[in-house]
C-alpha cells in the first residue's frame, strides 16, 4: 500500500510532473471528444495527414517568433483545401492525394527545419516534449483546447448529424460546408494540442484509438463521448506515470496505453467485443433479423 | 388524420422549368421541365445515370442549375429549404447503421433546422417526434440503436424522420429496395396517408411493377424529362422504349454515354 502511493505521490514533487499531468489531461478531453467523431466519420487517415502538415508551421512559426499555433492552423488548413482541391480537379482518388500532400508537407518541414537554425528540437516536434512543456506552450494549448472544446460542444449536434447524414442536414438548411471546414480546423488545432504531448508521429493516435475503444463499448454517442475521454485521460496519465518509472519515452508509453485498453475492449467489450461475437452466432450477430 | 402541413398558399409543390443541370461541362439534366400539385404520389423512372439523383439534388437545392428555375410551394429554393419543405428519404444502403444514435435521436434530426443552435428539443419537438414515430407504429422501439431494427422498420424511421421535420414535399430514393411484400404494403398505405394530407411524394424507381399501382404520375426521364403526368396515359410502351431504350437525345451527346457523374 505504502509503495503504491510512494509511487503515485512522488512524481507528483517534481514540477514538471505535476504540468505534464495537466496538460496532457487537458488534451486528453479533446482529443478524446474529437476523436469520436473522426472515427465516425472514418477521418482516420485524414487526422495522420493534418498532424503531418502542420510540422512546417510548426518550424516557420518557432523561426518567426510567433505562436506556434497560428503556424499550424494554416498549415493545417492549408493542406486540407490542398487535398479537396486536388481531388477535385483530378481523376486521383481521395487516400492517393491524403498521401501525396501530407508526405510533402511534412518533407517542406523536416528541410526546413534542418535548414532555419533555431531553438527547435526536431524530436520534440516528432515524439513531444511534455516533460520540458515551457510556459508560453501551456498558454497556447490551454486556449487552443478551450476554444476546440467550446465549438465542439455548441457544435456536437449538427457535427453529429454531418457525420450521420450530410444529405439530411444539407436539406434542413444546415451549411455543411461550413461544417466541414470547421471540424477539419478543429483537427488542425488538436492535433497541434496533441503534438505538445506525444508529437507529430503518434498524434493520429490520439485523435483515433479513444473514440474507436469507446465505439466497442456503446452503441450511444454520449456514452461514446465519455468513455473515450476517460480513455484518452486514463492512458495519459498512467502513460506519464510509466515513462517516469521506468525512464521510457513518454510519448510511447501513452500510446502504448492507449493500444492496450483498446485491445482490452476488442477483447472483452460486452456487445461488439471478440468474445461477446463468439458466443454468438457469427451471422445473427451480423445481420439483425429482417 | 388532420393535415399538419403549415398553411400554404397555392396548390402547386413542385414546379420545374426548363432545368438544366451541368457537371464540370457535362450534360446531367437538359432542359427538364414538370409540375406537381398537392397531394400528389409521382414516379421517378430512369435508368442508372438518367438524372433521377441529379434532379432530386436540383430539388434540394445542391447543385446550382446551368439553366431554368425550381421553386417549392412557390417559394425560390433558398426559402424553401429554410421553411424545410423538402424531405430527402435515403436509399438504406446509404446509410450507416452501425451509427450509435438510436431511432428517437434520428428521427429528432427532422427537427433540428427548427431548434436553436444548441438544438436543445423543445415540448413542440418532443411532440412532433412523438406523433411522427406513433404514427409509424415505432414509438415502442425508440431507444433501439438503429441498427437493431428490422428492414422494414429502418425504412418507416426515415419515414418518421420526413414526417417530423414537417415536410410538404418527399423525396424517396429507390424505397423499395429490398423489401418484403409485407413491408412494401405498409409503405404504400402510408404513402396513401400522405396524399391524403396534402403532401407530394417523389419516388424514385426503376421498378416498374410500383408505378401503375399507386403512383398518380409518373416523370420519365433520360437526361431531360421524356414525359410526364397522368399514369395512365404516360405509361406507354412507347414512351418506356424511349426511357429504357437508349436512344439517346442530340441534346445531350457527351452526357449519354456517361456513367453517373454526380458521386459527392
Amino acid at each position: 500500500m505504502t509503495t503504491l502511493l510512494t509511487w503515485l505521490v512522488e512524481p507528483l514533487q517534481q514540477e514538471f510532473m505535476v504540468r505534464a499531468l495537466l496538460v496532457s489531461t487537458l488534451v486528453s478531453c479533446v482529443c478524446g471528444l474529437l476523436s469520436c467523431y473522426m472515427t465516425l466519420k472514418g477521418w482516420a487517415l485524414m487526422g495522420d495527414a493534418v498532424s503531418h502538415a502542420v510540422m512546417p508551421g510548426v518550424v516557420i512559426a518557432y523561426a518567426l517568433n510567433l505562436p506556434f499555433a497560428v503556424g499550424a492552423f494554416v498549415f493545417g488548413v492549408g493542406s486540407v483545401a490542398l487535398i479537396g482541391y486536388i481531388k477535385q480537379m483530378t481523376r486521383i482518388k481521395e487516400d492517393t492525394v491524403i498521401g501525396l500532400v501530407f508526405t510533402g508537407f511534412f518533407a517542406l518541414g523536416l528541410t526546413l527545419i534542418s535548414k532555419v537554425r533555431s531553438s527547435i528540437d526536431l524530436s520534440h516536434i516528432l515524439f513531444g516534449n511534455v516533460l520540458g512543456i515551457s510556459s508560453s506552450d501551456i498558454l497556447q494549448t490551454v486556449l487552443i483546447s478551450l476554444l476546440v472544446l467550446t465549438v465542439l460542444v455548441v457544435l456536437r449536434k449538427d457535427l453529429l448529424l454531418f457525420c450521420f447524414d450530410p444529405t439530411h442536414a444539407r436539406s434542413i438548411g444546415l451549411h455543411t460546408g461550413v461544417l466541414h471546414y470547421l471540424l477539419l480546423s478543429m483537427l488542425s488545432l488538436a492535433a497541434v494540442a496533441g503534438l505538445q504531448t506525444v508529437g507529430i508521429i503518434l498524434v493520429v493516435a490520439m485523435l483515433v484509438t479513444p473514440g474507436a475503444t469507446a465505439y466497442l463499448l456503446t452503441d450511444r454517442f454520449d456514452r461514446m463521448v465519455w468513455l473515450s475521454i476517460l480513455s484518452a485521460v486514463i492512458s495519459s496519465v498512467a502513460g506519464i506515470y510509466w515513462s517516469y518509472w521506468m525512464d521510457a519515452s513518454t510519448a510511447g508509453c501513452i500510446v502504448l496505453v492507449q493500444t492496450l485498453l483498446f485491445l482490452l475492449c476488442f477483447l472483452l467489450a460486452p456487445r461488439h467485443g471478440l468474445l461477446a461475437q463468439r458466443r454468438r452466432s457469427p451471422r445473427a450477430s451480423r445481420f439483425p433479423s429482417a | 388524420m388532420p393535415s399538419r402541413l403549415p398553411h400554404l398558399s397555392g396548390n402547386e409543390r413542385i414546379s420545374v422549368r426548363h432545368l438544366c443541370v451541368e457537371y464540370h461541362g457535362v450534360v446531367a439534366v437538359h432542359d427538364a421541365s414538370l409540375h406537381l400539385d398537392a397531394g400528389t404520389i409521382c414516379a421517378l423512372v430512369g435508368m442508372n445515370g438518367a438524372g433521377k439523383s441529379t434532379l432530386f439534388k436540383a430539388l434540394m437545392g445542391f447543385v446550382r442549375p446551368s439553366a431554368g428555375s425550381i421553386a417549392i410551394n412557390g417559394l425560390p429554393l433558398k426559402e424553401a429549404r429554410r421553411a424545410r419543405a423538402v424531405a430527402y428519404v435515403p436509399q438504406t444502403e446509404s446509410v450507416d447503421w452501425n451509427f450509435p444514435v438510436n431511432v428517437h435521436e434520428v428521427v429528432m434530426m427532422g427537427r433540428y433546422g427548427a431548434m436553436n443552435l444548441l438544438r436543445i428539443p423543445r415540448p413542440v419537438d418532443r411532440e412532433a417526434v412523438k406523433e411522427a414515430l406513433d404514427r409509424v407504429d415505432l414509438w415502442p422501439l425508440r431507444d433501439r440503436q438503429i441498427g437493431a431494427l428490422s428492414g422494414g422498420q429502418r425504412k418507416r424511421a426515415f419515414l418518421a424522420r420526413a414526417l417530423a421535420q414537417g415536410a410538404s414535399v418527399m423525396l424517396l430514393d429507390e424505397p423499395f429496395n429490398g423489401v418484403d411484400i409485407r413491408t412494401e404494403k405498409l409503405m404504400i398505405e402510408l404513402f396513401e396517408q400522405f396524399r391524403r394530407e396534402g403532401r407530394t411524394l417523389m419516388i424514385s424507381t426503376h421498378d416498374l411493377s410500383h408505378v401503375t399501382g399507386f403512383c398518380d404520375q409518373v416523370v420519365l426521364i433520360n437526361k431531360t424529362v421524356l414525359a410526364y403526368g397522368e399514369t395512365a396515359s404516360v405509361f406507354t410502351s412507347e414512351n418506356l422504349a424511349l426511357t429504357f431504350g437508349g436512344l439517346r437525345l442530340e441534346a445531350a451527346p457527351a452526357a449519354a454515354t456517361d456513367p453517373d457523374p454526380q458521386t459527392p
